[in-house]
């Protein structure tokens, strides 16, 4: 089938070089193509020397891959980003005040803004938090939320990650890799810095402690080196000079949270982790879990540890809740959201799912609780048996499935094989909430690197590009 | 610092010095073999390397002779061999993998670097690069390592378990090179010595890089007894044992906790003896039965380090208590 019409993040229809793209597409032009390849070739060396690698499931065990990076950016001008900037902030406080009301007053529920069975029957509620206070209130102190921008140029969220989004290290890497690359394009014009991130995310932790833990002992935690982001995990603890521990690094006493170091039992009263709920502690989740730590909810229901971010936050990202985001920002700020959510079939409703089913064609289908890039269908670019078979596991339990208009989503210029084609891309900020909402302009750029493809995780075959915010 | 990551930086450590001894051993082992036109005399040679790494054994059951191709393959490039220097190299990466957030970018680089290249190596490329290149190439990373680690990281805890790992296993491996010649360092009647025993002892020196010290020291002829006493007994020979357990003794001190006083008992008996000790009395005792005692001397410090630092058992509750409110 013909690929629907797409929005050109670097061209404008007529072809001619948005005012924005002009200094990379000079560059571009009076570069000679050695020089560029020499230059594709430092970058992939550098980033395996680095190591920066990631872990792909289900291959053999351990297995690294490096993440593929491409040297054209995606430049937004600074006025546009402005725009978005607002649009995070409000969103990513409506979901924070989401979180708070559903395990404390459910104010929302009762008024009828969202069906109580969305929320109270959804295996990422958790009643162990009900009634539970968190510091500050916040519980998605980290938010990465993915946005894209549809043929009409406008950004849509595709989807909000409140558990334990991960890949700023590579937003921080690309960064790193363009500076040692391209100088010359960072002299001559304003490019938004990105290197701070590290210290917003700490001072975010710190505020995250305790009430009265003055100088609160942070670490972070994660499932281990053989988890896909554990480059990620060991890069982001050395940044902010703290603590990489394992689960077994780890024990409760007395409600308290203990590390064990060569000098005894140390306190620890913040944990960043990067470790599902399901697995933080076998005593309330999974019994079979190696990677937590008996007791920990209980130290933590207790207030003695504070974790980032909260436990149950997974609710507010959850698929069959995404819809009702926007009725969030009204309900919560009163105000209307500043960035769109895109359209959401809701298989669970009869009438939706009789259209997904005779429309699958032309539809995006994921499961509601999926994510990476796994499980889903994409309508437009399926063969019929792909179609047939998802049909079936659709019918079988539909609410468990939603579905979303195929997007045509923007395209920036990138290296393939035969020379720069457009690549489908997405943006992921991620957002900080500590006492005050911060980010570092951008975020991650993730490319689709098959052609007419608009898969872009990096489990699925897709790259990276660093984000430039120009002003 | 967490317990974890101590043992890991102490592995990383002691992983990276084996691969850079084992190097200088095959070096030696084949600078020697070339020496000799016979055959037979050139495969003795090879039994010093898996004497001296205590891997005879294993060899013996996989392979049925000992000699250049094999016993090269097997300490140099067999990823089933666990002493191997492709495991070792290996080994060192995995830690520093698991501990990248403690160590320098710069450290991890050297040996996620290393690792890639050991896994392009194999045998056609072994003798392709020539052997004795080879050995120099393990050399230069693992110098590389050092001074990459003596010139970026901090001089706290990590770099102490670092430096642990790293005299705990020299100081090993030095002990097993002399043991494994004792029986030509031992004083005869032809003592003051042919060419080939000339060409052992010397061997011996470059093995732990003393030759040159060698002769600075003593200014003369080399005798068993005083290569005995300069890779034994003094503390200007980086490779020393004196050396060594001087700099064991002082890190334990430094990182003392209140269950590690049996293992800084222990590193102080063997470095005071190596302190005061003659070698006339080593002598006396027998160098064989003496580097027999230091060897598992080391091996007991090495089982108390690994109490005392990397899986300390905890203290009874009442305690736990105290270390919550006073750090609360």
């Amino acid at each position: 089938m013909a690929l629907k019409p797409f929005f050109n993040e670097m061209y404008d229809t007529a072809g001619a070089v948005r005012p924005h793209y002009a200094a990379f597409a000079d560059w571009l032009k009076n570069t000679p193509p050695e020089k560029i390849a020499q230059n594709r070739q430092a970058a992939d060396l550098m980033f395996h020397r680095v190591g920066i690698t990631f872990a792909v499931y289900g291959e053999a065990t351990g297995a690294e891959r490096l993440i593929p990076f491409d040297l054209v950016p995606h430049v937004i001008p600074g006025d546009q980003w402005e725009m978005v900037s607002r649009g995070l902030k409000q969103r990513v406080a409506a979901l924070n005040a989401f979180l708070h009301d559903v395990y404390h007053e459910m104010e929302i529920l009762k008024a009828g803004k969202i069906p109580a069975d969305k929320v109270l029957e959804n295996s990422q509620f958790r009643k162990e938090m009900v009634g539970i206070d968190v510091p500050g209130g916040i519980y998605a102190h980290v938010a990465g939320i993915d946005l894209v921008k549809d043929a009409d140029g406008e950004y849509y969220v595709l989807e909000d990650n409140l558990r334990t989004p991960s890949g700023v290290s590579y937003l921080l890497e690309n960064r790193k890799m363009m500076m040692r690359l391209f100088p010359e394009l960072f002299a001559q014009q304003r490019i938004r810095p990105v290197d701070h991130y590290p210290d917003l995310l700490l001072e975010t932790l710190r505020n995250a402690a305790p009430p009265g833990v003055d100088n609160p002992a942070i670490v972070l935690m994660t499932p281990g080196h053989f988890n896909s982001a554990y480059f990620e995990h060991a890069f982001l603890a050395q940044q902010m000079g703290i603590e990489l521990v394992e689960g077994i690094d780890l024990f409760v006493q007395d409600n308290t949270v203990f590390m064990k170091t060569t000098q005894g039992p140390q306190k620890v009263d913040v944990i960043y982790r990067r470790i599902d709920d399901d697995f933080i502690d076998p005593l309330s989740f999974r019994p079979d879990s190696m990677l937590g730590v008996p007791g920990l909810m209980k130290a933590y229901r207790a207030g003695r540890v504070a974790l980032a971010n909260a436990v149950g936050s997974g609710i507010a990202d959850d698929k069959s809740v995404y819809p009702y985001v926007p009725e969030m920002i009204r309900f919560y700020l009163g105000e209307e959201p500043v960035l769109k959510n895109v359209h959401t079939y809701m298989l669970g409703n009869k009438a939706d799912l009789d259209y997904v089913i005779a429309n699958m064609k032309d539809l995006v289908i994921k499961e509601a609780q999926g994510s990476g890039g796994y499980g889903m269908l994409v309508g437009p670019t399926s063969t019929r048996e792909e179609r047939e078979k998802y049909k079936q596991r659709v019918l079988d339990q539909p609410e468990r499935f939603i579905a979303q208009p195929t997007l045509s989503l923007s395209a920036v210029p990138t290296f393939v094989d035969n020379g720069l084609a457009p690549r489908h891309i997405d943006l992921r900020p991620y957002v900080l909430s500590g006492k005050t909402v911060n980010f570092v302009p951008g975020g991650l750029t993730r490319v689709a690197l098959r052609e007419g493809s608009l898969v872009v995780n990096s489990s699925q075959g897709g790259g990276v590009k660093d984000t430039w915010i120009v002003d | 610092m967490l317990s974890r990551t101590a043992a890991m930086l102490y592995w990383m450590a002691r992983y990276v010095e084996r691969a850079e001894n084992h190097a200088r051993i095959l070096d030696v082992a084949y600078r020697m073999s070339l020496l000799t036109k016979d055959p037979n005399l050139q495969d003795q040679e090879w039994f010093a390397p898996l004497n001296i790494t205590g891997t005879l054994f294993p060899f013996s059951g996989r392979h049925s002779l000992v000699c250049a191709k094999e016993v090269l393959h097997f300490m140099a490039l067999d990823s089933e061999n666990p002493t191997s220097i492709y495991n070792c190299a290996k080994q060192a990466r995995e830690n520093a993998r698991a501990v990248r957030g403690t160590i320098t970018s710069e450290m991890w680089e050297v040996l996620n670097s290393t690792w890639i290249e050991m896994q392009n190596m194999d045998e056609d490329r072994l003798y392709a690069k020539g052997v004795s290149a080879f050995f120099e190439w393990v050399k230069e990373r693992s110098h590389l390592f050092r001074g990459v680690t003596f010139g970026t990281i901090r001089r706290d805890d990590a770099f102490q378990f670092h430096r642990l790992g790293t005299y705990v296993e020299r100081a090993d491996n030095t002990a097993r090179i002399i043991d494994a010649k004792y029986h030509i360092l031992l004083p005869s009647v032809h003592d003051v010595g042919g060419a080939v025993d000339y060409y052992q002892w010397s061997a011996v020196l470059r093995s732990v890089s003393a030759f040159e010290s060698y002769r600075k020291v003593y200014r003369d002829v080399i005798t068993p007894l005083r290569i005995a006493e300069l890779l034994i007994l003094r503390v200007d020979i980086p490779r020393s044992l004196h050396f060594c357990m001087h700099d064991v003794y002082e890190i334990l001190r430094a990182v003392q906790n209140t269950s590690s006083h049996e293992a800084t008992r222990l590193a102080g008996v063997v470095y005071a003896s190596l302190q005061f000790g003659r070698v006339q009395d080593i002598f006396a005792q027998g160098l064989h039965e003496y580097l027999t005692d230091f060897l598992a001397n080391t091996g007991r410090l090495s089982n108390e380090i690994n109490t005392a630092f990397f899986s300390p058992t905890l203290p009874p509750a009442s305690a736990q208590s105290q270390t919550a409110l006073t750090t609360a």
